[in-house]
């Protein structure tokens, strides 16, 4: 018997502090890390939802999503392995050719 | 086309080919028009043959009228107006018949004569293209059966004349003659076409035979009668030089003689004699228009005559000779039913002994290059055919018996006298004697005397000589057509009513007629037979003057009516022209270029600002928003997670 | 205060509290580590402790594949990345300058979300029944109702393994 709200802000605040990370960190590794934080706030969110609602359909999406954030780690970090090969820098800061 | 044929009791034979002797000198003008160049005679070919075809034509239509074939017509209908009719066609009586043959005769002389006389020159072809197309147009004014055809007639002949007076053009003076020429028949013809409208309206119908019919019959009122003729007489006044439109006629002697011979005293002029005995009916219908006719042609006989005692120009002694004739036919012609065939006859004759005298005066001319007789002289020794010729020419003027002029002139007076019109009597007589006085003062001075010219005469080549002759043994022996004592024959031919007049002869009229020719004869001898410096008539004084200046109607006409028309009136019309209508078209211009300006005022400024101020401001903006491209992730991804709390916060809120 | 029948803070409430406090708290420090490997670490403490929440909340097969997967592979596929792009080790800034607008926006989100939450599930009212979920259900589900998304999800598994090997792979005659 856990009460649903506290599964939820833990939830919310693991997402809130992702974005931080999103938003403020250089190094894209690190932004890459923030991300799997967000992702893992939102499976978190389907978990305790599919617990309350006794519908196993949240914790079968959870599963997906997890499997999608591991392909997405994967080309992710190869992306940046590329960027670094290209540019000697992963700093996300650099990394602006498309701007004006 | 709808033909009409009016079928007389014996078939019409050649008769119904007179469009035949209408359409070949047309023919011809067209042939020479587009091959005359090409042609080794410079198309002179084309229109001697078409204008010899006429002449047997002619004489084969006479001579099936004369065994009684009887006015004969045939027509077409062209173009129904409403309940009028437009026709095409011809009618040949005596009158017609005879006049081909007069038409084709001079204009078959005159052609083959300007072969040598306008050998070399600049637009020979031209000119024969010309002489084609006047002969064409005259039998089609001679042979139409309606009014309408006969006017198309009278004005081609019109332009032909100008076109041939003008011949000449690089001389101003010559296009100037050709132009008053024009405009003074032109000045006739108004009243022409009025009177043919007047008839028209009259009796429905322009066909002259038709419109005969019912004059004879009283159809017409006449008032109305009174001014169709009148106003005819008009165009008749213009186109045979009566008083007082008889200004172009010396004038148009500035074209090549054979123009003169033909056009100026053979044919075009006595289109108005034609007219007045074609419609004779009208005239005769009407009381009064005969009395106005006969006053006016013995105005212009007089004063005529008159002017051609003083001229020092052959052609122009000649010119004036023609319209004091040319008043001698109107003269015949309204002595009523009498003077009907005589007047007519003495066209006839006329056209014979004048195209003569012209011929060879412009043999003279052509030899001594002057047409100025104060520069002839002596000219019988070198020019035999040409002096002999003249001479019996002059003689049938005169009214020599037995020339031609004599039978025909005589006729005219004895009916004056016979009619009870002392007046035109006494005229006709004085005219005579002065005719004769003038035509011995031409004699005389051409080729009596010394050569006083400067040139080297010599006769001219046959083709020029024989025309003479032909014309010559014509003056003497057509006025036997016409002698009662041989039957009178032409009085048969061309009479008015069925029945033709024939007057006894006089000879008491004939021996006054001669003895006055005689008295003009001995007057010029003893004044020109031998040549002095100051011309004789001088002594006439201030009258001399008067006769010299044409009696000042040349100054009146030119500053009484040309020139205020054509500085004052023509002046005012062309600054109304150019100030006014084109002052509103240029305003209309100026406004509309204006408007112009505004609109491109509004739409470089407005529009284009418009436009160009959208891209600026979009190009501006842009340039501000670019800035907004970072580049950097983590602005796009502030920028995103700001506008989803935003969304989240307006969905669930709203 | 709680209500007769009505337990007022239950142990697994206790647990995963602890949990989650432990896992927020290797979050925070997650983000603002200045040496990148301890960032990684961390990272594996955020993820073991959203594994245990999985299994307080009895989840048992999702709680274990999180830590299979995450924990196992994916921060092993994060430390390969630092190494390769020779991550700085060592202490230097790792933040970016719109740090403040960052902690603005995230606390934004933390606002906005948790008023959501505690407006939709008041705290004392919603509670989660701790049904402890046989994994062979979870098969069921699976293969039953998402047979679809889970064929797609092997396709984007095969298309992330070719275009991670496409990619990082270095071309003939460069370099």
């Amino acid at each position: 018997m856990i009460r649903l709200p506290l599964a939820l802000l833990f939830s919310a605040a693991l997402f809130s502090i992702g974005v931080y990370g999103v938003l403020a960190r250089r190094n894209a590794v690190m932004v890459l890390m923030a991300i799997e934080l967000m992702l893992n706030a939102v499976n978190l969110n389907l978990v305790a939802f599919s617990q309350y609602l006794a519908d196993l359909a949240g914790q079968v999406f959870a599963l997906f999503v997890i499997a999608v954030a591991a392909a997405e780690v994967g080309i992710g970090l190869a992306i940046v392995i590329l960027v670094y090969r290209n540019r000697e820098t992963i700093n996300v800061d650099e990394v602006n050719l498309l701007r004006w | 086309m709808v033909a009409a044929e009016t079928l007389t009791a014996a078939p019409p034979g050649v008769l119904s080919l007179a469009w035949l002797i209408v359409l070949l000198p047309l023919l011809a003008f067209f042939l020479i028009v587009f091959l005359g160049k090409r042609m080794p005679a410079g198309g002179a070919e084309f229109g001697i043959l078409a204008v010899a075809a006429v002449l047997v034509l002619s004489l084969l239509t006479l001579w099936r009228f004369v065994q009684g074939g009887g006015p004969y017509e045939r027509s077409f209908t062209w173009a129904p107006v409403g309940s009028f009719t437009l026709e095409i066609g011809w009618y040949v009586d005596g009158l017609a018949a005879v006049m081909f043959v007069m038409v084709a005769l001079i204009s078959f002389c005159v052609q083959v004569y300007s072969l040598g006389y306008m050998a070399g020159d600049v637009r020979f072809t031209w000119f024969y293209a010309a002489l084609s197309l006047f002969t064409g147009s005259m039998l089609n004014l001679v042979a139409a059966n309606n009014l309408f055809q006969l006017l198309v007639g009278w004005e081609l002949v019109g332009v032909c004349s100008y076109l041939l007076i003008g011949h000449w053009w690089e001389e101003h003076v010559n296009s100037s003659s050709g132009i008053k020429a024009f405009i003074t028949t032109k000045t006739g013809d108004v009243p022409f076409v009025f009177g043919i409208f007047t008839l028209v309206f009259a009796t429905g119908t322009a066909n002259i035979p038709r419109i005969t019919g019912a004059v004879e019959r009283g159809e017409v009122a006449h008032g109305l009668l009174l001014a169709a003729a009148l106003l005819l007489f008009g165009g008749a006044i213009g186109k045979s030089a009566q008083f007082p439109l008889h200004v172009w006629l010396p004038d148009a002697m500035a074209g090549p003689t054979p123009v003169s011979a033909l056009i100026h005293a053979a044919t075009m002029v006595v289109a108005g004699v034609y007219l007045v005995g074609r419609m004779f009916a009208v005239f005769s219908g009407a009381a009064g228009a005969l009395g106005f006719v006969s006053t006016i042609a013995a105005i212009t006989m007089l004063i005529a005559a008159l002017l051609a005692m003083v001229q020092d120009d052959i052609k122009r002694v000649l010119a004036y000779s023609t319209v004091s004739q040319l008043a001698y036919m109107i003269a015949g012609l309204s002595l009523g039913e009498a003077g009907y065939t005589p007047g007519l006859f003495h066209m006839f004759t006329h056209a014979f002994f004048k195209a003569l005298l012209f011929l060879a005066a412009g043999s003279v001319i052509h030899a001594v290059h002057s047409n100025d007789m104060s520069e002839m002289g002596g000219l019988r020794k070198v020019m035999p055919v040409t002096f002999w010729t003249f001479l019996i020419g002059s003689a049938a003027l005169a009214g020599i018996p037995p020339l031609a002029g004599f039978w025909s002139k005589d006729e005219i007076i004895t009916a004056a006298f016979r009619e009870g019109n002392l007046g035109l009597w006494a005229v006709a007589m004085a005219t005579a004697v002065l005719t004769a006085f003038y035509m011995t003062r031409a004699v005389l001075l051409t080729f009596f005397g010394e050569y006083r010219g400067h040139g080297h005469p010599h006769e001219s080549p046959p083709v020029m000589t024989w025309p003479l002759l032909v014309l010559a043994a014509g003056s003497v022996l057509v006025g036997f057509l016409g002698a009662p004592q041989l039957g009178a024959v032409f009085a048969d031919w061309v009479h008015v009513g069925t029945r033709a007049h024939h007057e006894p002869f006089s000879y008491g009229f004939a021996a006054i007629s001669v003895a006055g020719a005689v008295l003009g004869i001995v007057a010029g001898y003893r004044l020109y037979a031998r040549w002095r410096e100051r011309e004789p008539l001088r002594a006439l004084g201030p009258a001399y003057t008067l006769l010299e200046r044409k009696y000042f109607l040349d100054d009146l006409y030119w500053r009484g009516i040309v020139q205020p028309v054509r500085d004052r009136l023509s002046a005012a019309v062309d600054w109304s022209n150019r100030a006014i209508l084109d002052g509103i078209v240029h305003a209309f211009a100026r406004a509309a270029r204006l408007l112009a300006a505004v609109v491109h005022l509004v739409d470089t400024r407005a529009v284009d600002g418009a436009v160009n101020g959208v891209a600026q401001t979009t190009g501006f903006t842009g340039g501000l928003l670019r800035y907004v491209q970072s580049g950097n992730v983590q602005r796009y991804a502030v920028f995103l997670f700001t506008g989803v709390i935003l969304l989240a916060f307006l969905f669930t809120r709203f | 205060m709680g209500r007769r029948g009505e337990p007022r803070v239950t142990p697994q409430e206790v647990a995963f509290g602890i949990v989650a406090l432990l896992g927020v708290g290797a979050a925070l420090r997650l983000v603002t580590a200045r040496n990148v490997v301890h960032a990684a670490l961390y990272l594996v403490v955020t993820l073991a402790s959203v594994g245990a929440a999985y299994l307080v909340l009895a989840a048992e097969f999702v709680g274990w594949v999180q830590i299979l997967i995450y924990v196992g592979a994916i921060v092993i596929l994060f430390l390969f990345g630092l190494m390769l792009t020779k991550a700085p080790i060592g202490r230097e800034a790792l933040d970016n300058q719109q740090r403040g607008l960052a902690a603005l926006v995230a606390v934004a989100v933390l606002i906005g979300l948790a008023a959501l939450v505690l407006a939709a599930f008041p705290w004392s009212e919603a509670r989660v029944q701790t049904v402890h979920v046989r994994t062979a259900d979870v098969g069921a589900v699976i293969f039953s109702g998402y047979v679809l998304p889970f064929e797609a999800v092997s396709f984007l598994l095969l298309a992330a393994l070719v275009g991670a090997v496409v990619l990082a792979r270095k071309d003939e005659g460069e370099r």
